[in-house]
């Protein structure tokens, strides 16, 4: 497995614990594996992207425009914003969620309404789940990382039981069972 | 063999390899990208740590720790450095009884630091020399080396971490904890700096980096902390120099080429990379920031190529090196329209927002400074305008009095966070008073470090072990400076915020509001029920307090996200039709 995933979200929504548990997910699959956070300022509201490399051996951190396998997108304005990561034949994963910034919010800019219209300029496969959907009927809103977790395990056939595994060593404790079942509504998403 | 290893950031590596190596005390400032490794360190029971009142403090808690005879770290950002210089210039004249390692972080592209300078410098004009990791792996490992080398040539000894590399998860092997203890010795030539011992102390400083520049040309510890490694044979006529985060960027865009990689960024092994040079035609330095080693070589003859090729500023990147030297443009940026900026804001129910709301309706001249606060700046609040350092707001406020006088004073007002006013505002405080200013300030009192991820401090009442402690009482501080007016207020209520402002500003002297609420994030019991908007005028009034939980839909009418608001009611104040209401009227 030889993949370059990036995940974009807004800062607050739980993509530095996704892109956690895809390194152990790495790890337990005996590969090597970096992960480039962002700390700080963006955390708050801004946005906020994550770089995950896993290969049999991995250099940098970070990877430049057109080198995503993935794009794990947590909400839509952000898909738009990375998509130029995405390579030839990748594919981007989309949380159907809008968070308007600022700047939209105060009608000085418009959030954009054909957003995968846009998308689907890039020579990429788009998928959409409902993220937010499985978190809010849990109950517990900040399961959306999970339920996105769940959707691109499926969709990258990824190892289950592996993954899962990968999860139980990343979460705290208390949350595990709502966030496995968060996991298997997302992964049902994508294989219903 | 992967599976016995952890997952973990640069940071906690670092914290890792101090722990590992004995280190009994742990001191910092918190300070993104470096606030990660004293948190991490603080979960051991076998160190004592502390989030220091500012990084001068962390690291004369170092120093002492290090003089008694026990491992000490000290950690922190950049600038943090500029702060905590002081003590460490002289430090490097005394060396030490146990090893003391400081920690320092530079933010490249300035993720989240207000300038971009580079701290290699600082080792070369205090004379500690510097170690730099290129991953979590090397972190740990060069912490551990550090504590070695420190005692070896009785000197401090720096790490220096960029942002990709302290913010960076990569595989690192957990090893055992070893005590390391040394007697206190007392030591009146070695560790009082009065000119007669300094004099004395100097040369030792001298001979001291001659023996490390020379040995850093050989094997030290019997393993070389700088590696070479020859490209395939004839594949190119280029040597490159590197270190840190940009010798894996260097590595993937230039596969084949021969690198000599410094761990050991100074002193600088001049001798072997003299030796490396004379194998190519050509030699290129790559680094980010300044073109600091690229400068040392060429100032010992050692011909070469740097910043020509990549430039000063922000970070390097795979593309950039490989354009910079084989010419590979960037691929052309494709499909991109207009996407609206996703700049970072206040969170919805931040205690912060009202008194910004006030201030830009009041038109006052705001002398801003570093926290949370700071995004007072951006629209709509548009209530700071100007930002230095840490702790600079009240001075620069009373240097503008100084510069216009009363009248303009009175149009001006300091604000300035609990944290940053404990770690570098209260002496500016005594200045003002002292000096007779004329000034207004408002204390951000969140009751916690919010920028950096809620760090305790000396207002909290709690250790970083999260432990009961004395509760620094501000409003006591301010009366002891001499403050006379001062108004204790909830900036939530934002008649009670205007009022006060209104009335400091026209007093003499110096006043202090304290704008006192804890952080929302911090204290989930504040959060009520959402409000909502009925029979919205579309005036926008609303909008102008800037919080995201607040939108306008295509009719202009203001629509509220529900999961987002926290019931703060900020807003509603603002409504002069009186249509936000909490949903169940509570
Ligand atoms: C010398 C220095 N040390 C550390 C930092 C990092 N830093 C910026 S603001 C801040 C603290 C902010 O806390 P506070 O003043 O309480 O404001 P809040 O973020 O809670 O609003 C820190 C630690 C810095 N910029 N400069």
């Amino acid at each position: 497995m030889n993949l370059n995933i990036l995940i974009a979200g807004v800062g607050g929504q739980g993509t530095l614990l996704a892109s956690k548990i895809l390194g152990n997910y790495a790890q337990l699959n005996g590969q090597d594996c970096k992960v480039s956070e962002v700390h700080g300022m963006a955390q708050r509201g801004g946005s906020v992207v994550t770089y995950v490399r896993i290969a049999n051996k991995v250099y940098s951190p970070l990877f430049d425009k057109k080198q995503a396998d993935v794009v794990l997108a947590f909400e839509e304005l952000e898909a738009l914003r990375s998509a130029g990561h995405i390579k030839d034949g990748g594919i981007i994963i989309v949380n159907k969620q809008n968070i308007y910034p600022m700047p939209c919010a105060l009608g000085a800019a418009e959030y954009p309404g054909n957003i995968y219209e846009q998308l689907s300029k890039y020579n990429a496969k788009i998928h959409k789940i409902d993220a937010i959907g499985i978190a809010t009927k849990l109950n517990d809103i900040r399961t959306v990382n999970i339920a996105m977790l769940g959707f691109s395990a499926a969709v990258l056939n990824f190892d289950k039981e592996i993954f899962i595994s990968a999860i139980e060593k990343s979460v705290a404790k208390p949350t595990l069972e709502i966030n496995l079942k968060a996991f298997e509504q997302g992964y049902i998403q994508a294989r219903g | 063999m992967l599976q016995m290893k952890k997952l973990m950031l640069g940071d906690h590596a670092v914290a890792q390899g101090a722990y590992e190596a004995g280190v009994k005390v742990a001191a910092a400032y918190p300070g993104t990208p470096s606030t990660e490794i004293t948190e991490y360190i603080a979960n051991f029971n076998e160190v004592n740590a502390e989030w220091s009142v500012n990084e001068k403090v962390s690291m004369e808690v170092g120093v002492g720790a290090a003089m008694a005879g026990k491992r000490a770290l000290v950690a922190m950002k950049h600038v943090g450095l500029n702060v905590a210089a002081d003590p460490l210039f002289t430090f490097s004249y005394t060396g030490l009884n146990a090893g003391l390692v400081a920690v320092v972080a530079d933010d490249p592209g300035m993720h989240s630091s207000q300038n971009e300078q580079d701290s290699r410098y600082y080792a070369q004009s205090a004379h500690v020399p510097m170690l730099e990791p290129a991953d979590s792996q090397e972190a740990k490992d060069f912490t551990m080396l550090a504590y070695e080398l420190s005692e070896k040539y009785d000197t401090p000894v720096f790490v220096r971490l960029t942002t990709r590399i302290a913010h960076a998860r990569s595989f690192v092997e957990i090893g055992e904890r070893k005590e390391v203890e040394y007697p206190y010795k007392q030591d009146i030539s070695k560790y009082v700096m009065v000119p007669a011992n300094a004099r004395k102390r100097h040369p030792a400083v001298e001979e001291r980096e001659r023996r490390l520049s020379n040995d850093i040309n050989g094997d030290l510890f019997g393993e070389s902390i700088n590696k070479v490694e020859y490209g395939k044979a004839g594949s190119n006529k280029i040597g490159i120099v590197c270190s840190g985060a940009v010798y894996q960027y260097v590595k993937e865009a230039l596969p084949d080429f021969a690198i000599f990689k410094l761990g050991m960024v100074y002193p600088i092994a001049f001798e072997n990379i003299r030796e490396f040079a004379s194998k190519y035609e050509k030699l290129i330095v790559v680094e980010e920031l300044e073109p600091f080693i690229e400068n040392a070589l060429k100032a010992k003859g050692i011909e070469c190529h740097g910043k020509n090729l990549t430039g000063l500023q922000g970070e390097l990147s795979v593309q950039k090196i490989s354009e910079a030297i084989l010419g590979h443009k960037a691929l052309p940026e494709e499909h991109t329209e207009n996407i609206p900026m996703r700049p970072p804001v206040m969170c919805a129910g931040c205690t912060h927002r009202g008194v910004f709301y006030i201030l830009n309706k009041l038109k006052l001249n705001v002398v801003g400074d570093i926290g949370c606060y700071s995004l007072g700046c951006s629209p709509p609040l548009n209530a700071m305008h100007s930002l230095i350092c840490m702790g600079a707001s009240i001075s620069n406020a009373h240097g503008m009095f100084m510069a216009k006088g009363k009248e303009f004073s009175k149009t001006n007002v300091a604000v300035i966070g609990d944290s940053t006013f404990i770690h570098s505002g209260i002496t500016s405080l005594i200045d003002a008073v002292y000096n007779k200013s004329n000034i207004t300030v408002i204390i951000m009192d969140n009751r916690t470090t919010g920028m950096t991820g809620h760090q305790n401090h000396p207002g909290t009442g709690l250790t970083i072990k999260n432990e009961p402690t004395h509760t620094l009482d501000l409003e006591a501080i301010c009366r002891a400076c001499g403050v006379q007016n001062l108004s204790v207020i909830d900036p939530y209520n934002l008649a009670e915020v205007e009022n006060a402002i209104k009335e400091r500003i026209k007093a003499d002297g110096v006043s202090v509001i304290i704008a006192k609420r804890p952080c929302i994030l911090l204290d989930k019991s504040m959060r009520h029920d959402a409000v909502s908007i009925s029979d919205c005028k579309k005036c926008g009034i609303c909008l102008k307090i800037g919080c995201p939980a607040l939108s306008r839909r295509k009719d202009n009418s203001v629509e509220v996200d529900a999961a987002l608001c926290t019931g703060c009611m900020v807003c509603a104040q603002t409504c002069k039709s009186g249509n936000i209401k909490k949903e169940n009227n509570k």
